[in-house]
């Protein structure tokens, strides 16, 4: 075994890639829904919730690995919260210390990221049994494939809803003297809701190997 | 090894667990704590600045830029609310005075009066923001808050000199639907404001956002477009420039303000 190959091996990899698409938290998994609706109306937040996300399924999976041989089982999910909700808090500090004005949006929704059920998901079921590089590489495709439909909601949503793309405006809308008249149900949560299952739906029809039998 | 399920153990690794959670959140809210007040000072300004048009909505200014047409052009005063007095400078440095952290300080802050506004409790100070040119006062900002459909909504309001006459008015922080009550936060509609007046010839407070358009600022000052399908957010931002601009609000200072009291 060569030294990349310990690095990134082939379980490696699969760590990193395949919750990007093929097991993707939101699509695959159907986890995280709750902040996908509420933070998926415009691009920029979805971006930061998205790289929030990422930084806190990573460490929080590298720290769960680097203990899990010394968690007493009876207070195991405590402990990873703990691991969890401290990270959080750290994010959250950073934002507001140096991104203030998207802070004061997201606040809310950062301090929800404990309870994301990827985050949780994902130290309980990958971290608990696997060593601490491959789990930060699980906790980082996770977070890229959660960050990755967010992004595809919230360009959907900003640019129907609003006629922007990442606040630059696209489609001139009525308000501000433009043609386009901005679909305001795209703005509100039930939108989240449609956008995310036609995108499980096309999920499903590209790998059918995904669709239970029932 | 220990034995991982022992009584023992479970306590010493969860006492270790939150140690080190705790030092790692101490040091980071610590650290940070600095720079995250800058950044409420910097935004708090630029919002005033906002309001009284000295920058543009679409300006994306650098900091030092930003302060520097603050110091340039603004003089920050403390108000006693109830009286309308200024505070003396000497006595409480205005600069440093977070009037919404204070409004939760009950040393600081007491129970409003009974309003349809939302607000619960007042500071007993106030900031307010003169706009300078030269040493006349141009502008006059005051912050203003109250609740809309999902929350408190804040902003400033930018009066003439005549304590009656609407120049600017931004909402900086609100929790609004985006794309219906949101839209207080459009610089558009804030430009409706623009020539409007606040009070009617009793000088009781009446400019109203109605429902549909209203008519050009001189021929229907009292009146301010309210927004399609945002009927509770036009309601609440027309209630609480009513009681801000009352005497249980900015009234009394602004009594003085318009009748040339001294800086």
């Amino acid at each position: 075994m060569t030294a990349t190959e310990a690095i990134f091996g082939k379980g490696e990899r699969t760590a990193l890639i395949a919750p990007i698409i093929a097991n993707n938290p939101i699509g695959v998994q159907v986890l995280g829904i709750c902040s996908a609706l509420a933070v998926t109306t415009r691009l920029d937040k979805a971006l930061v919730m998205g790289i929030g996300v990422v930084i806190v399924t990573a460490c929080a999976n590298l720290a769960v690995s680097l203990v899990r041989n010394w968690i007493p089982n009876s207070i195991r999910i405590i402990v990873q919260l703990a691991i969890i909700a401290s990270l959080v808090i750290v994010v959250d500090q950073v934002l507001k210390a140096y991104l203030y004005e998207l802070s004061l949006e997201l606040s809310v929704f950062v301090g929800l990221i404990i309870t994301n059920c990827i985050v949780m998901g994902r130290a309980e079921g990958y971290a608990m049994q696997n060593p601490p590089w491959a789990s930060f590489l699980d906790g980082v495709g996770n977070g890229l494939g959660y960050a990755l439909v967010l992004l595809l909601v919230a360009l959907a949503r900003e640019l129907t809803g609003a006629g922007r793309i990442f606040g630059y405006v696209v489609l001139p809308v009525t308000t501000d003297g433009g043609w386009y008249v901005p679909n305001g149900l795209m703005l509100l949560a039930p939108s989240g809701l449609f956008i995310i299952a036609l995108l499980v739906w096309l999920l499903r029809t590209w790998k059918p190997e995904l669709q239970e039998k029932d | 090894m220990p034995k991982l399920d022992s009584t023992r153990y479970t306590f010493l690794f969860a006492t270790v667990v939150c140690v080190v959670c705790a030092l790692l959140i101490a040091v980071s809210a610590v650290g940070l704590h600095e720079k995250q007040e800058t950044n409420a000072l910097l935004y708090r300004q630029k919002n005033v600045l906002l309001a009284a048009g000295l920058v543009k909505p679409d300006e994306d200014l650098p900091a030092k830029e930003l302060l520097r047409i603050f110091d340039e052009n603004i003089r920050v005063r403390l108000v006693d609310i109830a009286t309308g007095e200024l505070v003396p400078v000497a006595q409480q440095d205005p600069k440093a005075y977070d009037q919404r952290r204070a409004r939760n300080d009950p040393a600081q802050s007491r129970v409003a009066p009974p309003n349809n506004a939302g607000v619960s409790r007042l500071p007993n100070l106030g900031a307010v923001y003169f706009v300078m040119k030269g040493d006349a006062v141009r502008l006059v900002v005051l912050p203003i808050e109250g609740v809309g459909m999902w929350g408190t909504c804040y902003g400033f309001l930018a009066l003439e000199p005549d304590g009656n006459t609407v120049r600017g008015l931004t909402y900086y922080d609100q929790k609004e639907t985006p794309g219906l009550g949101g839209e207080i936060s459009n610089p558009k509609w804030q430009a409706v404001w623009n020539g409007r007046k606040i009070y009617n010839e009793a000088w009781e407070p009446q400019l109203t956002v109605i429902k549909g358009k209203a008519g050009p600022p001189d021929k229907d000052p009292l009146r301010v477009d309210g927004l399609s399908g945002a009927t509770i957010t036009s309601v609440g931002v027309s209630r609480l420039t009513t009681f801000w601009m009352s005497n249980d609000g900015w009234g009394r200072f602004l009594k003085i303000f318009r009748q040339g009291g001294k800086l």
